[in-house]
C-alpha cells in the first residue's frame, strides 16, 4: 500500500506532470430480459431466482442474443457519434471464476459493435472532445459475496456464495480514447465525462445508470508524464470506481501517488487497482505480468451480428434530443450563463431542475434550492442529488409556498429537512411541524407588544428614531413565534407602536 | 399379443422402424408390446455388448402406453410412434442421467430436455434409455468412456466405433431400431461404418444443438442411426428443423429427406470419387468393398468421374486445432461449482483448488488431451499460427467442396479407412485412433450433409465396411437418394440385409435362438 504520507501534493504534481486518463464505463442494459435468455433482468430478486439453464451455463445450453439489446448497444454508439459495424462478432473471454456460469465470458473483442465516436464534455467552462475508442455488448456475470472475514473480499473469507440472477443481464463497455490535455482538471474532466456520458444514457433510456447499484461501474486508467515529454507514461487502471465523487477522487489520488513514484525516480507498474470509498486511496491489484490469457475466439455458438443500414437509420431518427442539445436550449430558455449552466450539469441537477420548473417552480427558484440547500445536504450525506429522497413536485410545492408568503427561505428549509427524512410531502411537514408563517394580526401584534414590553432600552432606542435598533424586536419577535412569523410585517408594527 | 411369447418379441426386434410404425398405427401390435420386446432383448443382451449407460424401462412403458392411447382414443400419431430408439447420453434428458459418458457427471439429471429429446418425444417416439459414448464425444471407439467401452455385435472383441458407438451397437444389436447419434468428426457415420449399419450426419444446423453438451460447437451436429436408409430418414425428419433456442440452427424447410428414402434411383447422377483420398492406409477389404460400390453405382446408371479436393489432406490437423480449441473453453464450465462431481471439497480449500482437483478426478486422459491442445492453440502469441490459420484451411475446404458440387452432384468415399479394430489396439496411440476419421473430417469442417450406408464385408476380417456419400449443405435428400440406391441394389445382390450376415448374439436371459 502507498504511504498516504508520500502522496505528492496534487498542485505540485501537476506542476511537473502532464496526466492522461482513459474511462472504461460498464453500463447493464435496462432491456426486459437478459443478453442470451428469457430471465428478467430486475434488481434485486430473491437469489437465483431469475436464472435457467442457458444463464446458468447448465451443459448443452446455448445463447440466443437479445435483440433489444443490441439495439440499445447501437442508440449508444449512434449517440456517441460512433461508427456502426455492418458485420461483428460476439467472441468468448475465457476465464476460470465462480460466478462466471460458462468460465468464459460472451463479449466482444476486435469486432466491436460501435467504433470511434466522441462525447463533448464541459469543465468549468472549458470543452474537452473525450474520444470513444469503442462501445462493445457483452454479458455480465453473476455476484459472489464473500462470507466471514474482515474486509468481504475473498481473502480471509469463511465461504462465499454466488447469486447468478446478474449473470446474463446485457453490458456495455464504453472505451474512450486516452484523453490529454486536460492538465490541473484531469480529476474533474473525468469526473464531467462519466457524468455526461450518465445524462446521455439516462436520457436513451437504454439503463437505469444506477452507480450505487452497479448498473454503471467505472474503470479509471491514469498515467503521468513529465511536461514535455514525447511518450505518455505507463497507465494503471483503477477498477471499479462507483460513485461520480469517486471517479474525480481516484485520478486525483493516481496522480498525486504517480508523481510521488516517479520524483523517486522509480517507475509506474502497469497493473490494476482497488479503490478505496473511505480513504479515498488506491491500492495495487494485479500486474500485467500476472495478466490472463483469455484466449480470445469468436463465439461459435452465435452468428455474427448484421445490423441492417436501414434498421441503424432508423434507429438514428428515433434518437431523443441529446443532453448537450438540451442543455443549449434550457440554457436559452432559463437565461442562464454558460458557467452556471455547466455548474448546474456538473451538480447533475439539469433533469432535477427542469422537472421542477416543469411542476410550477421558476427557474431561479428551482436552481437555488437544488443547488443550494439540497446540495449542501447531498454533500454532507455523501450522495447524489438524484438520490435525495426529495421529488422536483416537493421542491416546486416549497418555492410556491415561498412565493405565496406561507414560508419564508428559513422555514422553507426546515420544510425540506422534514420532506428529507420521510415526515411526507411539503404540506404534511409544515401542518405536522406547524411552520407556516404566522399570519394571524391579532397573533403578530401580541407577539410585537410582548417583544416591546420585554426590552424597554431597545424601545427606548427606536423611540429617539434609532429605526436600526428595530431588529433586535423582530429578532424577538421571530424567536418567540419560533420563526414563523413575517419578520416584514413584524418590523412594520414595531415601528408604527414606537413612532 | 398373448399367443406371441419369446419368438414374437424378437421378431418385434428385428422389424425396422418403418415396420413397426405402421404396424402400431394400425393396431397389429401394441406399443407396449413393442418396448417391452427391446427392453427384454437389452437384458438379453446388453451385459455383452454394453450399449447402454442408463435403461429407462418405466419411462419407456409409460411413454408406449401413451402411444397406445392416443391410438385407441383416435388422436393422430406421428410417423415414428411407438418405435423405441436408444438416445446417446450426450442429450439432456430430465428423466435420466445425462454423463456424456464422463466421471464430472456422474449422476447429473439435467433439469430440461434437449430440443432432439423435446421432439422425439412429441413424436411419440419410445425412448428406451441412454447410450454409451467416448467421453464428451472424443474418441472413435467408445473406449474413452469412463464407463468402459461398448462392444461391437459383429465381434465382441472389437471397438463398435465412436463417439456414439454405444447408439451404433444398440441398433446392430437390435436393442433399438432407432438411435441419435452426434457426429463431429464422424461419430455418426464411423459407428454406422464398422457396425454394418445406416448412420446419417445431417447438414450443420439442420438439427438443433439445444441440450446437445458441447464438444466442438461450430462441428456437432445430431443425427440418425438406424438399420435401413428409410429409417435413418424418418428418424431424421422427426428430429430435425428450425430451432429458435439454437441460433446457428438453419431456418429452412427440413430437405426431403423420406421421399429420397424412397427414390432410389441414381440414373443420370454425377458421382464424384476424391482423388485425394484414394492414396495408401487403407484396408484392402475396405479398398475393395469401395471399388465395388462405385462400380455398382455406374452399372445403376450414375456417371462416376474423379474430383480434385486438393484440401482435404489438411482436414485432419485443422479439425485437430478447431475441435480442441472449442473443446477447451466449452469445457470449462466442468469446474464443480454448480452441477457434477465435486472433488475435494474438505473446508480447507480454495475455489481455484476444487475446480483443479474436480477437474483431475473428473476428466479422463483423452479429454484432458485435448483441452490442453485447445488451450495451448488459443493462447495469445500462437492464436494466428494456429487456430486462425485451422480456420483458413476450414475455409479453403469448404470451398474444394463448392468447386466439387460445381461438377458432380455427391462425393463418395470409403467412411472410414478400416474395419472394426480390436478392443485396446490404439488406446494408446491417439494418431492412429484420430485416422479413423480421416475421410468424415472433411464434411464436419465443411457443415454439408453425409451419409454411411453399409457396402458389404471386408474378406480378409468378415466385418462391414460403410459407403461414405457426401451431398452439398441442406441437399441432405440427396445423400439419401444415393444411399437407397445402394442399399437396394446390394440387399438384392445379398438377399437381405449385411446385418443379417452377423452371427446371433448369445441371450442370457430368455434364451431368444
Amino acid at each position: 500500500m502507498t504511504d498516504l504520507a508520500q502522496l505528492v501534493p496534487y498542485d505540485e504534481a501537476l506542476s511537473r506532470y502532464e496526466p492522461v486518463i482513459g474511462l472504461e464505463t460498464h453500463v447493464e442494459l435496462g432491456t426486459a430480459t437478459k443478453m442470451f435468455c428469457g430471465c428478467p433482468t430486475t434488481f434485486g430478486l430473491e437469489p437465483n431466482s431469475a436464472v435457467c439453464p442457458v444463464c446458468l451455463g447448465l451443459p448443452g445450453s446455448l445463447p440466443v442474443a437479445n435483440r433489444a439489446a443490441i439495439e440499445f448497444t447501437i442508440r449508444i454508439g449512434l449517440a456517441l457519434n460512433c461508427s456502426i459495424a455492418s458485420w461483428c462478432r460476439f467472441a468468448r473471454k475465457n476465464y476460470f471464476y465462480p460466478d462466471m456460469p460458462k468460465d468464459f465470458q460472451i463479449s466482444q473483442y476486435d469486432e466491436p459493435l460501435c467504433t470511434d465516436g466522441w462525447l463533448d464534455v464541459d469543465v468549468d467552462g472549458r470543452a474537452f472532445r473525450v474520444g470513444i475508442e469503442r462501445v462493445h455488448l457483452e454479458e455480465d456475470t453473476g455476484k459472489s459475496l464473500h462470507m466471514g472475514g474482515a474486509t468481504g473480499r475473498i481473502h480471509g473469507a469463511d465461504y462465499s456464495l454466488v447469486d447468478y440472477n446478474r449473470a446474463g443481464i446485457p453490458l456495455v463497455e464504453v472505451v474512450t480514447k486516452p484523453v490529454a490535455g486536460t492538465g490541473v482538471l484531469a480529476p474533474e474532466a473525468a469526473r464531467a465525462y462519466v457524468t455526461e456520458l450518465r445524462d446521455l444514457l439516462r436520457c436513451l433510456g437504454v439503463s437505469d445508470v444506477r452507480m450505487e447499484e452497479g448498473s454503471l461501474r467505472c474503470d479509471v486508467n491514469t498515467s503521468l508524464a513529465p511536461h514535455g515529454a514525447a511518450d505518455w507514461g505507463t497507465r494503471t487502471e483503477t477498477k471499479n470506481v462507483n460513485s461520480l465523487r469517486s471517479v474525480e477522487r481516484a485520478v486525483r489520488f493516481e496522480i498525486a501517488r504517480q508523481a510521488a513514484v516517479l520524483d523517486a525516480g522509480q517507475k509506474v507498474v502497469q497493473e490494476t487497482r482497488h479503490f478505496h470509498e473511505d480513504s479515498g486511496s488506491t491500492t495495487a491489484g494485479r500486474s500485467k505480468e500476472e495478466a490472463q490469457d483469455y484466449r480470445y475466439f469468436p463465439e461459435p455458438d452465435l452468428v455474427p451480428v448484421a445490423p441492417a443500414r436501414d434498421w441503424v437509420e432508423q434507429i438514428r431518427a428515433s434518437l431523443p434530443e441529446l443532453p448537450a442539445a438540451r442543455r443549449a436550449r434550457l440554457q436559452a430558455d432559463w437565461g442562464l450563463s454558460g458557467a452556471e449552466m455547466t455548474h448546474l450539469s456538473n451538480a447533475g441537477a439539469v433533469d432535477l431542475v427542469s422537472a421542477t420548473v416543469e411542476a410550477g417552480a421558476s427557474p431561479a427558484e428551482a436552481r437555488k434550492w437544488w443547488l443550494g440547500e439540497l446540495a449542501r445536504r447531498a454533500n454532507e450525506s455523501g450522495t447524489e442529488l438524484s438520490q435525495l429522497a426529495i421529488t422536483p413536485a416537493h421542491v416546486a410545492r416549497v418555492s410556491a409556498m415561498v412565493r405565496a408568503g406561507t414560508l419564508n427561505d428559513q422555514l422553507a428549509r426546515q420544510v425540506l429537512e422534514g420532506v428529507l427524512a420521510g415526515e411526507g410531502d411539503p404540506d404534511t411537514v409544515v401542518e405536522a411541524r406547524s411552520l407556516a408563517i404566522v399570519s394571524d394580526e391579532g397573533a403578530l401584534a401580541e407577539a410585537v407588544d410582548a417583544a416591546i414590553a420585554a426590552n424597554p432600552d431597545v424601545a427606548a432606542k427606536v423611540r429617539d428614531g434609532k429605526t436600526a435598533a428595530a431588529g433586535a424586536l423582530v429578532g424577538a419577535v421571530m424567536k418567540a413565534t419560533r420563526g414563523r412569523a413575517d419578520a416584514e410585517r413584524a418590523r412594520e408594527l414595531i415601528l408604527e407602536r414606537l413612532s | 399379443m398373448a399367443a406371441g411369447g419369446a419368438g414374437m418379441a424378437r421378431e418385434l426386434t428385428r422389424l425396422t422402424a418403418a415396420e413397426i410404425a405402421a404396424a402400431v398405427a394400425a393396431g397389429d401390435v401394441s406399443a407396449v408390446e413393442v418396448a417391452q420386446a427391446h427392453l427384454d432383448r437389452i437384458v438379453a443382451v446388453d451385459p455383452d455388448v454394453r450399449a447402454f449407460l442408463h435403461v429407462a424401462g418405466i419411462g419407456a412403458l409409460a411413454a408406449a402406453e401413451d402411444v397406445d392411447r392416443k391410438r385407441a382414443a383416435g388422436e393422430p400419431l406421428g410417423p415414428l410412434a411407438g418405435v423405441p430408439l436408444a438416445l446417446k447420453d450426450v442429450m439432456t434428458t430430465t428423466d435420466m442421467p445425462t454423463t456424456c459418458g464422463s466421471k464430472i457427471l456422474d449422476g447429473w439429471r439435467p433439469p430440461y430436455d434437449a430440443t432432439v429429446t423435446r421432439r422425439l418425444r412429441d413424436a411419440g417416439v419410445v425412448i428406451l434409455g441412454k447410450t454409451n459414448m467416448d467421453e464428451f464425444a472424443m474418441g472413435s471407439s467408445t473406449e474413452n468412456s469412463a464407463y468402459g467401452p461398448s462392444h461391437n455385435p459383429w465381434d465382441l472383441t472389437r471397438i463398435p466405433g465412436g463417439s456414439s458407438g454405444g447408439s451404433s451397437a444398440a441398433v446392430a444389436a437390435y436393442e433399438a431400431p432407432l438411435a441419435i447419434g452426434t457426429d463431429t468428426g464422424g461419430s455418426i457415420r464411423q459407428p454406422a461404418a464398422v457396425c454394418g449399419i445406416v448412420g446419417m450426419k445431417p447438414t450443420y444446423g439442420g438439427s438443433s444443438r439445444y441440450g446437445l453438451v458441447a464438444f466442438a460447437s461450430s462441428l456437432d451436429t445430431p443425427g440418425p442411426l438406424a438399420r435401413t436408409v428409410l429409417d435413418a430418414a424418418l428418424l431424421h425428419e422427426v428430429m430435425s428443423g428450425h430451432d429458435p433456442r439454437d441460433s446457428t440452427s438453419v431456418d429452412a424447410p427440413v430437405p426431403p429427406v423420406v421421399a429420397a428414402a424412397r427414390h432410389a434411383d441414381v440414373s443420370g447422377l454425377r458421382v464424384g470419387v476424391v482423388t485425394e483420398f484414394s492414396g495408401g492406409g487403407y484396408q484392402s477389404g475396405v479398398r475393395a468393398r469401395f471399388t465395388e460400390a462405385v462400380e455398382l453405382l455406374e452399372s445403376l446408371g450414375a456417371k462416376v468421374v474423379e474430383v480434385s479436393c486438393p484440401h482435404f489432406s489438411y482436414a485432419l490437423p485443422a479439425y485437430y486445432l478447431i475441435a480442441p480449441s472449442e473443446c477447451s473453453s466449452n469445457l470449462a464450465r466442468f469446474d464443480a461449482m454448480r452441477f457434477g462431481l465435486r472433488a475435494g471439497d474438505d473446508g480447507t480449500r480454495s475455489a481455484d483448488e476444487v475446480m483443479s482437483l474436480t477437474r483431475e478426478a473428473g476428466f479422463g486422459a483423452e479429454v484432458k488431451r485435448r483441452i490442453m491442445l485447445g488451450t495451448y492453440a488459443l493462447s495469445s502469441g500462437y492464436y494466428d499460427a494456429y487456430y486462425g490459420k485451422a480456420q483458413q484451411v476450414r475455409t479453403l475446404i469448404t470451398r474444394d467442396f463448392d468447386a466439387a458440387f460445381e461438377q458432380v452432384d455427391v462425393l463418395v468415399s470409403p467412411t472410414t479407412p478400416t474395419t472394426a479394430f480390436p478392443i485396446g489396439e490404439r488406446a494408446d496411440d491417439p494418431m492412429a485412433m484420430y485416422l479413423a476419421d480421416l475421410f468424415t473430417i472433411p464434411s464436419d469442417l465443411a457443415g454439408n450433409a453425409a451419409i454411411s450406408v453399409p457396402c458389404g464385408l471386408a474378406p480378409e476380417d468378415g466385418l462391414p465396411v460403410g459407403l461414405q456419400i457426401m451431398a452439398p449443405a441442406l441437399a441432405d435428400d440427396r445423400s439419401y437418394r444415393v444411399a437407397a440406391a445402394v442399399e437396394a441394389a446390394l440387399q438384392e445382390r445379398w438377399g437381405g440385409p449385411l446385418l443379417a450376415q452377423a452371427g446371433e448374439l448369445g441371450e442370457q436371459a430368455g434364451g431368444g435362438r
